[in-house]
């Protein structure tokens, strides 16, 4: 397996906000706090554009790198998480990052900025796979379910495809040929590097 | 000069006391060690189709869900 990833199509995605909703009802999300979120480019001129954006899980993250109490940590499979134990709510991470993704709760240990929340990918956090912990502070675990991120599993349209690397690549690769349009894949090079930009190849497997 | 002997024993014994209160706990910074995602869960919610703690068959699970789930040229060419 390569590593976890996101793509959003932005040909496929019609602003439901099915993913938003799918992800808020599974990880029972607090109100005030989305992990992921629909963004329309150019609304309302013809031709505008949506995507669905949340963490994206990058290769070489920059809320890691940036986090003073070093909360983050990387799984085998490349998907970026942190432990809310160890968090103290300071926000830098929402600083660094580039897609807006890390959340802070108003009501929480921290008083009004509480501590950070963002996707997991499914995939939980440190305490037990599928324990009552792990739920009520990070959701579900569907990674170790043997399922996918649920914002991708109900997207009506397929629009947004999560999982491993190589399969959506090449699921995305094939509707690119087909439509023979709408190979741009936003966020794409920033999170998983880009080789116009002299970074490291998406396809290439996860740097531990 | 046994009561100065006492109060010596008396100002040591207090000292003593008081500069237990000087010692520090252990602060380790970093994460717990997390469980990984092949294992499996302990609830009822795990998908049918591939067994915990083989690596290899929850790869192929994932795969071919994503592939079922997300591939609509496959399923409708």
């Amino acid at each position: 397996m390569a590593r976890m990833k996101f793509i959003c199509d932005a040909e496929r995605c019609i602003e439901c906000n099915g993913c938003v909703t799918a992800c808020k009802n599974e990880h029972e999300v607090p109100w005030g706090v989305n992990r992921r979120r629909v963004v329309t480019l150019n609304d309302g001129v013809p031709g505008e554009k949506s995507i669905s954006v949340a963490c994206m899980h990058c290769s070489d993250a920059p809320c890691m790198a940036v986090c003073p109490v070093n909360c983050f940590y990387k799984t085998d499979e490349g998907v970026v998480l942190h432990d809310k134990d160890v968090c103290i709510g300071c926000g830098y991470c929402s600083y660094a990052c580039p897609f807006g993704a890390p959340q802070f709760p108003a009501q929480g240990t921290f008083g009004v900025r509480g501590k950070m929340d963002k996707c997991t990918f499914c995939a939980g956090g440190p305490e037990a796979n599928g324990s009552q912990a792990e739920f009520e502070k990070y959701g579900r675990n569907r990674l170790a379910e043997g399922k996918l991120p649920a914002c991708a599993e109900m997207c009506s349209t397929k629009a947004l495809l999560a999982g491993d690397g190589d399969v959506v690549a090449d699921i995305f690769r094939e509707r690119v040929v087909k439509r023979n349009k709408g190979a741009e894949v936003w966020g794409w090079g920033t999170a998983y590097g880009s080789k116009q930009a002299g970074q490291q190849a998406a396809v290439e497997g996860v740097k531990k | 000069m046994m009561s100065r002997i006492s109060l010596l024993t008396v100002l040591a014994l207090a000292g003593a006391v008081g500069l237990s209160a000087c010692g520090e706990k252990p602060q380790t910074l970093g994460t717990k060690n997390d469980a990984t995602a092949f294992s499996g869960v302990s609830n009822a919610f795990a998908a049918p189709g591939w067994q915990a703690g083989d690596k290899n068959s929850w790869e192929q699970q994932l795969r071919a869900r994503g592939q079922y789930g997300m591939n609509d040229h496959t399923r409708a060419p």
